[in-house]
């Protein structure tokens, strides 16, 4: 699995960008962890470590203007589609200048401005979801695409076949992404999943479907880049299969202890960050450069933190705002108390 | 008597009927490695993985497929793991097994339990808080549970598992380790229907249930102990069937009804109750009231979370503004 890549030609350049996105990611989320084990986050925080060349490979092949679907666990996607972190950050521990003004939290981030249109806490929802984004885009006759980050769990309820047909029927510009990191929460998925798996079931319905070794980020963005050009000129939704694994638990509470840690301790040898690594080394690069990176992206992140702690709490009028427009209820559900 | 916690004591209830009836099944995701809360933890070990079921992430085959095992003859325990996710699968609870036993003229019993706890906990947001039981009582065909302690929790979800009618039963998120004293007997079911008094007085009648009962009753201690208001305070237990007969009797003694839930107000089953209490006409010393989440989405911030919920505060404020009038 962890087949070093033929370094002639790679874009040094390139990949050391991404390379600096994923240690932002891995930082953000690390720094989150440590976060709610400190009480300052008390909503669930479910991370990608491990995954993060899927979020990179697949966001940075996509324009500003593209859109996003995520899941819950969403840090990475939205951090590489371009939102803020601080934002962000800002936005887990509920305080003001969160990127849904605290109302939301880690499972809900959202952030239209740069396309991203949310973070989901019910699984598999956000796939119609995409569905319909993509069909105003047809609608609207513009050349964007939408691409809809899932995991290998959400291919069991309904809205990945409705969704997927939906996207097929009307020839609809949507890169769907299956996050395939074997779990579901604590369940194998492979336990509960029949068949040849998500690729089939595209392609039984008609859509290319390609596999790949998502921990391998050159695998990742060429795969990516091949597949969102074709989506964009031909207006066919696609699905891309990225084989990873969910290195830490579930969520910031769930130690994961239904896993043997050999099978942990064995998978953290394959995790994309270390592989890039080895790339870009053999590609000349300098390992004080890879450090400063690593660096400069943990020392973001703890800026993010301290400067959240620092950011008030939202006033509490704000609580009511954003119900609907007609008949949206103010403080008044018990008028006796003053 | 043993000390369970709410949690311990569901678990115990489900490996009593599983041990009773052959044909009690639970299934939902996550089973095997004991449940999102861990109200499953062990029972694999005894049961086996064909009667603790681990499924697929599919809310709505899971509870289509009790369904039909339940029209076949065996008692599933469905678990949704929250009310949120329920959602998914409301065509299968409402349209299917609400409706299978009459529609069929009778030929059908869906003897489900539906488990999907409720409530707000800690910043889990819109998508993961909500208190949906109002809806499940509107439905016919349905009835309707949330326990509000440890022996509640054993008591009322085994008389579920035996009820041979679809049952949506609500646990509360943040009760799960409260503790209490829990009868050992494999029999011990508390009657579906048949609400608790949880402090008896003869100034103001509360309704409420689940959770709130436990502010509810800090109120009615305080209230007490500060200005001689003395509470009768009932916990209804059941949404439907509800005990019209207990809140009656005590609002013909004290003249007064506040009736409290954690679930939005407007449209929440208070309404349904000050309603019927309304009806029946009895002599009142101050107008019935309500307290209830305002019709918000839950929000994350804790701040803002803490504006969605009940306080003590506000039931003594509204004690007081109802023994003024
Ligand atoms: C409809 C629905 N059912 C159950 C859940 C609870 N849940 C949250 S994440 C999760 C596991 C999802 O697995 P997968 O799709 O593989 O994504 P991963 O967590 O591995 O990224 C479950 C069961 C939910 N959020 N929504
Ligand atoms: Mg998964």
């Amino acid at each position: 699995m962890a087949k070093a890549h033929a370094s002639h030609n790679l874009d040094v350049d390139r990949y050391l960008s991404q390379f600096r996105e994923m240690h932002r990611i891995r930082a953000f989320e690390m720094t989150a962890l440590q976060a709610v084990d400190e009480k300052l986050v008390l909503g669930a925080v479910h991370p990608s470590v491990g995954q993060e060349a899927i979020c990179v490979g697949v966001c940075d092949n996509l324009r500003r203007d593209d859109l996003l679907l995520s899941t819950h666990r969403g840090h990475g996607h939205t951090m590489a589609k371009g939102a803020s972190a601080a934002a962000m950050m800002r936005e887990l521990l509920g305080r003001t200048g969160g990127t849904n003004h605290g109302k939301g939290g880690s499972m809900h981030i959202a952030d239209f401005d740069v396309g991203m249109l949310g973070a989901n806490g019910v699984v598999a929802a956000n796939i119609s979801i995409a569905a319909g984004a993509a069909h105003a885009i047809a609608l609207k006759g513009d050349d964007r695409i939408v691409a809809c980050f899932f995991g290998d769990g959400a291919i069991n309820r309904g809205p990945f076949l409705e969704g997927l047909n939906w996207a097929k029927v009307y020839g609809l510009p949507v890169l769907f992404v299956c996050e395939d990191n074997r779990y579901s929460a604590t369940t194998k998925t492979s336990a509960m999943t029949s068949g040849a798996g998500a690729a089939e079931r595209a392609r039984s319905l008609g859509l290319n479907a390609r596999e790949i070794d998502g921990n391998d980020i050159v695998r990742v963005d060429e795969a990516a880049r091949e597949m969102i050009t074709e989506i964009r000129a031909d207006r066919q939704p696609q699905l891309l299969v990225t084989s990873t694994y969910r290195l830490l638990g579930h969520s910031g509470f769930d130690r994961g202890q239904y896993r043997p840690d050999a099978e942990v301790d064995a998978q953290w040898e394959h995790e994309p960050i270390r592989r890039c690594a080895a790339l870009l080394k053999a590609a000349g690069v300098r390992d004080a450069v890879l450090t400063s990176i690593e660096q400069e992206a943990k020392a973001e992140m703890l800026a993010a933190l301290e400067e959240a702690k620092a950011a008030p709490w939202p006033a509490p009028e704000i609580a009511y705002d954003d119900v609907q427009d007609v008949g949206a209820e103010k403080m008044e559900h018990a008028p006796w108390l003053s | 008597m043993a000390e369970l916690s709410y949690l311990e004591a569901s678990k115990q209830a489900i490996a009593e009927e599983m041990r009773r009836d052959p044909m009690v099944w639970a299934l939902g995701e996550d089973l095997g490695r004991g449940g999102v809360s861990g109200q499953y933890k062990g029972l694999i070990d005894e049961f086996g993985p064909n009667r603790i079921a681990d499924t697929p992430i599919s809310e709505a085959a899971i509870m289509g497929a009790a369904i039909g095992a339940a029209m076949m003859g065996t008692r599933p325990v469905v678990e949704m793991r929250f009310s949120d996710f329920a959602l998914c699968a409301i065509d299968e609870l409402v349209n299917q097994a609400a409706k299978a036993r009459y529609m069929f003229g009778g030929q059908a019993r869906v003897p489900v339990v539906v488990r999907e706890p409720v409530g707000m906990r800690g910043s889990a947001a819109a998508q993961h808080s909500q208190s949906l039981e109002a809806w499940y009582a509107h439905i016919p065909g349905l009835i309707v549970i949330l326990p509000s302690t440890p022996a509640d929790n054993k008591g009322l979800l085994k008389a579920a598992i035996r009820c041979d009618d679809p049952v949506v039963y609500m646990e509360h998120k943040g009760l799960w380790a409260l503790e209490g004293e829990v009868p050992d007997d494999d029999d011990y079911l508390v009657p579906i229907g048949k609400a608790r008094k949880v402090r008896q007085g003869n100034d103001l009648t509360i309704v409420t249930w689940s959770a709130t009962v436990h502010t509810a009753a800090e109120a009615a201690t305080q209230l007490s102990a500060q200005r001689d208001i003395e509470v009768d305070l009932i916990d209804l237990r059941t949404l439907w069937p509800w005990d019209v007969r207990a809140v009656l009797e005590s609002v013909e003694r004290t003249g007064r009804l506040l009736v409290i839930h954690e679930a939005v107000k407007t449209g929440g089953f208070g309404a349904e109750i000050i309603a019927t209490i309304a009806e029946r006409g009895p002599r009142l010393k101050a107008p019935l009231r309500r307290l209830g989440a305002p019709r918000v989405p839950i929000p994350y911030s804790p701040p803002l979370e803490k504006l969605m919920k009940i306080t003590p505060r506000q039931i003594v404020e509204t004690a007081k503004v109802q023994m003024q009038a």
